[in-house]
């Protein structure tokens, strides 16, 4: 069965989501994302899904679970690169995807994850830039 | 024999009204230009019948030789009534007219029937019937065209409301001015031509300007909120600038709230807004 890699970058964790999601393939995702954080101690995760061009209403849900997972592992999620058409199919599926963070690609995505990392490593408040 | 001033017409028209309906409304119904896919015999004979006897009315009236004349106002009008009604419908200017000309031939029947032998009566008579029912029938294409100019008018002006562009600000900056109602199907195009510049401009930054929307009620913030909704997944902040005070008020009476927004009471506030977000900072050089 394939499987997405996960690559690790410095304190981040990079997913590059490059075939059509299957359920079973989102579910695995999910699971494999789970340990890698835990095992890898990472702070962020990055997933992009700019190949993404086909989503449901599961898919949009296993996103939301990934970062809902990940901020318990007290790593933020930021979702990079989505389409105009995937954007629209998610609001009007009625998942705005309320605690993931966006980006328009991977640079902005880095950009933020390490804006973030900073902010919490000065000691300032975190939860202030937990955007909703 | 009538006198050479005074017309038979209105005699002829009035002791025969029901032979000329019937023979109008044979003509107009067995004519190459018969339109019984966009009219019904019905409505024919209703159109027909009440036409004849406001012309009967107009004609004993007198002042046959102008037909802007007060006398015929009740015949412009169920004429222009008709005509409006046939822009509408799809009829060509051709059919309008005929439905006045095409009373030509029984009232011509009529006449010769009427005038005997007497050529020169009936020369006469011809030619006023002729000039009323071509004044008449140019009188419908008039407002024919007119309504249809009407139509025009109103695509155009609801092709414009239609076309929203989506302009560059600044780097990274997209305003998207809304002018009109938003309904559902203009908030999808304006949605899908928002997020596609964002991708292409990889703006971060989007100022949904609604100064120009009439009216927002639930639905139109339900619109809004969505449009919010995707740019934000793309990764774009949107700005909602242009509110008007009334607006304001009916957002918070209808218990609206426009989530995930940042929102700006003018344009100009939301610019200034956009460029310190994104690291800009404005001053004024030199007075």
């Amino acid at each position: 069965m394939d499987r997405i890699p996960i690559l690790k970058m410095g304190p981040f964790l990079l997913v590059t989501i490059q075939v059509d999601m299957h359920d079973r393939l989102a579910l695995s995702l999910q699971d494999d994302l789970a340990e890698r954080i835990a095992s890898t101690e990472a702070r962020g995760v990055l997933i992009d899904i700019s190949s993404l061009e086909i989503v449901d209403s599961f898919i949009g849900r296993v996103l939301a679970n990934i970062a809902a997972v990940s901020r318990v592992l007290d790593a933020q999620t930021v979702v990079v690169g989505m389409q105009p058409a995937v954007a629209i199919t998610l609001v009007e599926l009625g998942l705005s995807l309320p605690g993931v963070r966006t980006a328009l690609n991977v640079e902005r995505g880095m950009e933020l994850l390490r804006a973030a990392l900073e902010s919490e490593t000065l000691g300032s408040d975190g939860d202030a830039s937990t955007a909703f | 024999m009538a006198s050479p001033d005074s017309s038979i017409l209105p005699a002829v028209v009035r002791d025969h009204q029901r032979e000329i309906l019937q023979q109008w409304i044979a003509e107009q119904s067995s004519g190459s230009n018969a339109r019984s896919d966009l009219l019904s015999d019905a409505e024919l004979r209703q159109q027909s019948s009440e036409f004849l006897q406001l012309f009967r009315e107009a004609v004993q009236a007198g002042n046959l030789g102008n037909v802007m004349g007060t006398e015929w106002q009740g015949v412009r009008e169920l004429l222009a009534t008709v005509s409006k009604a046939n822009a509408i419908r799809g009829f060509t200017p051709i059919d309008t007219a005929t439905f006045v000309l095409s009373l030509k031939r029984p009232l011509f029947q009529q006449l010769t029937t009427d005038a005997g032998s007497d050529a020169d009566l009936l020369a006469r008579e011809t030619w006023t019937v002729t000039t009323v029912l071509d004044s008449l029938a140019l009188f419908t294409t008039e407002v024919f065209q007119r309504s249809r100019e009407e139509v025009i008018s109103r695509q155009q002006q609801e092709l414009m409301e239609l076309s929203t562009p989506v302009v560059k600000l600044w780097d990274g900056i997209l305003a998207v001015p809304l002018i009109g109602t938003l309904d559902s199907a203009r908030t999808q195009v304006v949605m899908e031509s928002l997020l596609q510049r964002i991708v292409d401009t990889e703006a971060g930054i989007a100022i949904i300007d609604i100064a120009g929307v009439p009216t927002v009620d639930t639905l139109v913030a339900q619109h809004l909120i969505k449009t919010v909704a995707a740019a934000r997944l793309m990764g774009a902040e949107c700005i909602i600038s242009g509110i008007r005070p009334q607006i304001a008020q009916t957002i918070v009476h209808l218990g609206v709230e426009l989530v995930g927004a940042v929102t700006k009471a003018t344009l100009a506030d939301a610019i200034l807004y956009a460029l310190r977000q994104s690291g800009w900072s404005v001053s004024r050089g030199r007075s």
